[in-house]
């Protein structure tokens, strides 16, 4: 829409120079954005790392993780992220079918780490490892919790962007938005490689 | 299912009993807001504002009038805060001995948890942030903040806030455990009540918000410059906010995270802060001081900025030391990260810890000397003009140096050990946060009330308000110094030895003059709301001013400037004055500006339930006002019809009008 405004006036030149550079200030709003919950998870990260002996006589990292079992999730998160470049390549080059094909298949990656999550956390706190077993395991939870609960809000804000790439095309707008979705999801990738180091590397070598 | 299954899925933890029916104060208090908001309603339905008010104000993301809306939710929240503080200074006066006072311990408690909650997080911050945002779009020749949308959700997510924790006054109760909600005593096992799950979601609402808010102006200020206005020629007040926002989003989240590792320990049964199975209180305490720290910063740097235009102005100079006075709030907004600890020397983490950070504490000092001295530089051979905001300003220097000071007593460790919790403290982040944050804003909004509603605040009002805080400040809280030394500690809602009573007799008083300093700002408001005729600011400068927001009428276009200014010098208005420079253009062109929209109001109002909900087990009324937010984001996220163009004639009209008024 923003576009369409400029060319209906296309006529006076003041525009080009006052109308300021919407693309490049949500950019910058966005990582900032990014930073502000890069903190909420540094906050996670420490409180994991001042509890990470607090097993209280419950179970320990030894005990629990399965390691082959979360290299699987990260490999589909890891996959997520290259299928999600493949989709903004496909947006740029205008191409609306590859944008919201890979979109899908990135979605679907997505949906199966988030899937792997639950079902961990369940077996979990069916063996009686649940959260209030001890502080690790609240630690635990909190950290890989909230992480997911971002994985899952990234998946609700693509499944908006296919309706809304679908219904107007790869729009200025759209591009922008997919974008920021594409750094928040590339975020959050990196954060899941602290998270896997920290976490279950550490853990199950400690 | 018979009904005594069903009310429990229906209203939560909710029964009669959640009504203060039992306490008269309580019951009084309730009405009298019940009675006020029954009377806002019933004036606006006389007015006919109803049409007007949701078009102009509460679907608006103009940034002045947003601004004017955050000192407006301050200023009453200001009255409900100072109401907490009469009571607790009354209180104190009297249960002495084997007197127990009016207020038993289980509402006390409550008074100074509400007391020190309200005033930081919805009386001082919705001000800083009401200030920055009526200014800082003007300062930087800007026609709106970056993200107007999100502005406007950022102030209704703190209203949601405020609104919840005016709720607990009439629905169950507040917490009772500080303002900061130390565990274990804010744990289930401490505190089964809904006080602390009351604390906990409307700060972490309105935290969510100013978050936001945060975002927005770094945004704002990196990339909404008028051009030519580089880094180093933005006004003093711009450069605070940006340190200032910051500070906001590099801190804020640490609140969010450690709100909600609390609220986890509360609903489900983790133990990140419990005294067993593995729990860690310390952490909490730490978590909640690399927030806290940096949070009082976020109040008092965006002041200095405020006082620094003040100075400037009124000395006729520029500001002594631009460069060191924007290194200096640079240095304290980094600094602020690495002192926390001194909030808790007491807990044990060993000498060498403390003396770190001990020594960071008193470095911060240095940067702030740097800043007093800049401002008297400045007014140092200057024809300084002793208006009400110099007034405030030469208050707070002299103040806020001596808070300053006995801050510095505090972060010695040693005499931490004596001084930590006792009234001394109290009197202390008093002396900081009274004589720089609330003398600050004061002086800041005489000092812009003319640019934002274009009348004057009458001078004789105002500088009696400020006589009657000045001096009811110290007699407030000089007596608390000493009874600190005498051993009172903070929170005591009685106590036996009898010679501490006359200090809190004469801290009473002082409460009492203040009281009429505020008293007499209302009157300031009332008179010159009624004599707005005779004092109108036609000239739009009418301090002779420096900075950007002088250079357009008062109260300004609701698009800021006709022509966006272009930025030579710092002080760029004075250039232009000296130059000649018309801010008006030769031909009028149209603007663009961002549409209105119903989104962030609703939003943010729909938080309101949702909080409500969340405190009071609702679970049913939680998830269908969580889905109501999240669908309500969606929705306007489809509406992509954001923006549109002034007609150049409507400028046109509008400057003309103004310009007629001004010949006039
Ligand atoms: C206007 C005059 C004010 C008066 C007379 C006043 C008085 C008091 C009193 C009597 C206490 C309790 C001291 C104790 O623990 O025994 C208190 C605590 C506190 N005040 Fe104020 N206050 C004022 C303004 C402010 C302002 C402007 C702020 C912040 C912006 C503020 C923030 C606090 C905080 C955070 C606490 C600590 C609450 C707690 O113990 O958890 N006060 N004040
Ligand atoms: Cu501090």
């Amino acid at each position: 829409m923003t576009s369409a405004t400029i060319t209906a006036h296309g006529g006076h030149h003041d525009h080009h120079e006052e109308h300021h550079d919407q693309f490049g200030t949500v950019q910058l709003g966005f990582w900032v954005y990014l930073m502000s919950d890069c903190v909420i998870f540094s906050g996670l990260f420490a409180t994991y790392a001042v509890m990470s002996t607090a097993f209280a006589g419950g179970p320990t990292p030894h005990t629990i993780f399965d390691l082959p079992y979360v290299a699987v999730e990260t490999a589909l998160l890891l996959f997520s992220s290259i299928t999600y470049g493949f989709a903004m390549i496909g947006a740029h080059k205008g191409n609306k079918g590859a944008a919201m094909g890979w979109l899908v298949i990135t979605a679907l990656f997505g949906l199966g780490f988030i899937g792997m999550e639950v079902h961990e956390f369940a077996k979990l706190i069916h063996e009686g490892a649940g959260p209030d077993r001890s502080g690790w395991l609240s630690s635990f939870f909190a950290l890989v919790g909230t992480h997911g609960l971002h994985v899952t809000s990234g998946l609700v804000w693509m499944t908006v962007m296919l309706v809304q790439v679908a219904r107007r095309g790869l729009t200025e707008t759209n591009i922008r938005r997919l974008t920021c979705l594409s750094l928040f999801w590339h975020f959050l990738d990196v954060i899941w490689i602290g998270v896997f180091s920290l976490v279950y590397l550490m853990g199950v070598s400690a | 299912m018979d009904m005594a299954k069903m009310m429990p899925m229906m209203v939560g933890k909710l029964t009669m009993d959640s009504l203060p029916l039992h306490e008269p104060i309580v019951m009084g208090a309730t009405a009298f807001m019940g009675l006020v908001g029954l009377g806002v309603v019933y004036a606006i339905h006389k007015t006919n504002f109803w049409v007007p008010l949701w078009r102009d104000w509460l679907t608006s993301v103009d940034h002045k009038k947003i601004g004017i809306m955050y000192i407006i939710l301050s200023l009453v929240m200001l009255l409900r805060g100072f109401s907490d503080a009469i009571m607790m200074r009354t209180q104190q006066a009297l249960a002495a001995g084997g007197a127990q006072g009016y207020l038993p311990p289980s509402h006390f408690d409550q008074v100074f948890t509400a007391h020190g909650v309200i005033m930081i997080f919805f009386m001082a911050m919705p001000f800083v942030i009401g200030l920055m945002n009526v200014v800082v779009p003007l300062q930087i020749g800007a026609r709106d903040v970056a993200f107007p949308y999100l502005n406007s959700l950022s102030f209704w997510l703190t209203v949601s806030g405020a609104m919840l924790v005016n709720a607990s006054l009439a629905i169950g109760e507040f917490a009772r455990t500080g303002w900061l909600a130390y565990p274990p005593l804010s744990e289930l096992a401490y505190s089964p009540g809904v006080g602390v799950d009351y604390y906990i979601w409307s700060l972490q609402i309105s935290g969510i918000g100013t978050t936001l808010a945060g975002v927005n102006f770094i945004a704002t200020i990196l990339k909404m410059r008028a051009p030519g206005m580089d880094l180093m020629k933005m006004p003093v007040f711009t450069w605070t906010t940006l340190c200032t926002n910051m500070l906001i989003v590099a801190a804020f989240p640490i609140l969010t995270v450690t709100l909600a590792l609390l609220t986890l320990d509360r609903y489900l049964g983790f133990h990140f802060f419990t005294n067993d199975m593995g729990g860690n209180p310390m952490n909490y305490v730490n978590l909640i001081w690399m927030w806290g720290h940096p949070e009082v910063y976020i109040l008092v740097i965006p002041v200095f900025g405020a006082f620094s235009e003040i100075v400037a102005t009124f000395s006729g100079k520029p500001l002594f030391g631009y460069k060191s006075m924007v290194y200096a709030t640079m240095g304290i907004a980094g600094a602020s990260f690495l002192v926390w600890l001194h909030h808790f020397f007491t807990m044990g983490s060993g000498a060498n810890v403390n003396a770190f950070f001990g020594i960071t504490t008193m470095l911060i000092s240095i940067p702030t000397g740097v800043k007093i001295f800049n401002w008297l530089f400045t007014m140092y051979k200057g024809r300084v003009r002793m208006t009400v905001p110099v007034m405030w300003t030469l208050g707070f220097m002299l103040t806020f140096v001596i808070g300053g000071m006995t801050g510095v007593m505090l972060a010695l460790p040693g005499a931490d050990f004596v001084l930590h919790n006792s009234l001394f403290l109290i009197a202390h982040f008093h002396n900081v946060i009274i004589g720089g944050v609330a003398f600050g804003c004061f002086a800041a909004m005489n000092y812009w009330f003319p640019k934002a509603f274009g009348f004057h605040l009458n001078e004789k009002l105002g500088k009696a308000a400020f006589w009657c805080w000045f001096v009811g400040f110290y007699i407030a809280f000089m007596p608390l110094y000493a009874l600190g030394f005498m051993g009172a500690t903070r929170r005591l809602q009685h106590y036996a030895d009898l010679a501490w009573q006359p200090y809190f007799v004469v801290a009473c008083a002082g409460a009492g003059l203040i009281l009429l300093g505020i008293v007499f700002q209302i009157t300031q408001l009332v008179v010159s709301i009624r004599d707005r005729e005779q004092n109108r600011d036609l000239t739009g400068d009418p301090w002779n001013g420096r900075t950007l927001e002088w250079a357009t009428s008062s109260p300004p276009p609701f698009y800021n400037f006709a022509k966006t200014p272009k930025v030579e010098e710092l002080d760029a208005w004075l250039d232009m004055k000296k130059k000649g420079i018309s801010p008006l253009p030769e031909t009028f062109q149209p603007i663009h500006m961002p549409r209105n929209t119903w989104a962030g109001f609703v939003i943010g109002i729909i938080t309101i339930p949702l909080g409500f909900a969340l405190i009071w087990h609702i679970w049913w009324l939680a998830a269908v006002s969580f889905l109501g937010a999240i669908g309500c984001a969606i929705v306007h996220s489809f509406n992509e019809d954001r923006d549109y163009y002034v007609p150049a004639e409507e400028v046109a009209e509008i400057e003309g009008r103004a310009a007629i008024a001004k010949a006039a």
